[in-house]
């Protein structure tokens, strides 16, 4: 079995109108046994940058560690706020520096940049990058999750809809893959602020 | 795989057990051996594991959290404090020379006046839990434990749980480990609540 999928995943950003919401499942196990049902993979690095980060658990924590330490490095040095672009450049890069041994994570980076746009990217595991204006998926169930999105989104959704719309395509998407699910957390963040939701799925 | 440990959260503090069984391949080496280990005043792991690794593992971290304390004029870390120290341990050793230790690490902390449980396993994985168990035995007690736990367990209640979880795999489990050492962890300290086998003796 892949090093990728050992503990399971599920994560999804998408874009709204003038907002973004991420969302992801509350899994972690041990290839098939469920060890907890409350395992955070998205993490709020600034009020309006938020990144999920699916893979291997040891790597999701030292990342989430280590984007913390880089994070308050360059907030020192440049007396402002890192940009979402630049946050998702910075983990392309840290990730890059790791090619022939890599950490086995494949992020989401979701935020509103300072014009209050929604900014979304994903990459692999060695920081490839890809920027789309509609949404991300990462994870384990990545097949269900884009075609789930697909079908679902629509552009310029106001965050009650978003919301609606992000909850329903995670839901579905881990309820047809045994690596992840036992319920959700989304996060929809407009310029006036965050709203977060815990979401009751089929715990299983 | 073959270790057992487990531990569980109770009003008050958390009680970790662990089998006592030293063994490879067809030898057993020694059935009396502690596998929960003591880190500070309110705090010990319970680890599965090569017995080398054990002791190199829980000897370093210990070691690191009295240098702490004559460092830090006797302040203790917390008890998420030293599951997070751990963690990074083996998070920093697994690209170099990994422990292959999976723990369950319960402490007191006075500050909330209550246990609490954290599993790590040997890829530097964390989580706080309210009950949880390492190696094969997890596939016999977490039914177990997820039947039975209920929020305000009292000592008593937690020990009659975790017997419970030691008969079942003393029914079902495919290994013989007849002695199983159980230890709590509370506001008075770290103290062994039974054994199967004394850990002292020769």
């Amino acid at each position: 079995m892949s090093i990728l999928e050992y503990n399971g995943a599920a994560i999804i950003g998408m874009a709204g109108k003038n907002c973004v919401g991420i969302a992801s499942d509350n899994r972690l196990g041990a290839q098939i046994q469920t060890v907890a049902t409350d395992f955070k993979k998205v993490f709020s690095m600034d009020d309006k940058l938020y990144v999920g980060l699916a893979g291997l658990a040891s790597d999701v924590q030292t990342m989430h560690n280590l984007l913390k330490f880089r994070q308050n490095l360059y907030e020192l040095r440049e007396e402002r706020s890192v940009s979402p672009k630049v946050f998702s450049n910075l983990l392309s890069s840290l990730l890059y520096e790791k090619r022939f041994g890599p950490y086995f994570i494949e992020p989401v980076v979701a935020g509103l940049d300072e014009k209050n746009e929604p900014f979304l990217s994903a990459m692999d595991l060695i920081g490839a990058p890809s920027y789309h204006e509609d949404f991300v998926v990462s994870g384990t169930a990545t097949a269900n999750m884009l075609g789930m999105c697909e079908t679902l989104y629509k552009p310029d959704m106001e965050p009650e809809e978003l919301f609606e719309t992000l909850s329903q395509a995670l839901l579905a998407s881990v309820d047809r893959d045994s690596l992840s699910g036992w319920g959700a957390v989304v996060h929809i963040v407009t310029k006036d602020g965050v709203i977060t939701r815990e979401l009751k799925g089929r715990q299983d | 795989m073959a270790d057992s440990v487990f531990g569980i959260e109770f009003d008050g503090g958390v009680i970790i057990a662990a089998d006592q069984t030293n063994a490879r391949s067809i030898l057993t080496y020694q059935s009396n051996l502690d596998k929960v280990v003591q880190l500070s005043s309110h705090s010990a792991m319970g680890v599965a594991g090569p017995n080398s690794d054990l002791v190199n593992f829980s000897e370093y971290i210990s070691k690191n959290f009295a240098l702490y304390q004559l460092s830090n004029d006797g302040i203790q870390l917390s008890t998420a404090a030293q599951a997070n120290f751990c963690r990074n341990e083996l998070a920093a050793a697994l690209r170099k020379g990994p422990y292959q230790v999976n723990i369950l690490l319960g402490g007191y902390d006075k500050k909330t006046s209550s246990g609490s449980l954290y599993w790590m396993d040997y890829l530097a994985a964390l989580t706080k839990l309210k009950y949880g168990a390492q190696g094969y035995a997890s596939n016999f007690c977490l039914s177990i434990m997820d039947r039975d736990y209920k929020e305000g367990l009292t000592q008593d209640e937690a020990v009659q749980i975790v017997e419970k979880c030691i008969q079942e795999l003393k029914v079902r489990f495919l290994l013989n480990q007849s002695n199983f050492l159980i230890k709590v962890i509370d506001k008075d300290g770290v103290r062994v609540v039974k054994f199967g086998a004394d850990p002292a003796d020769n």
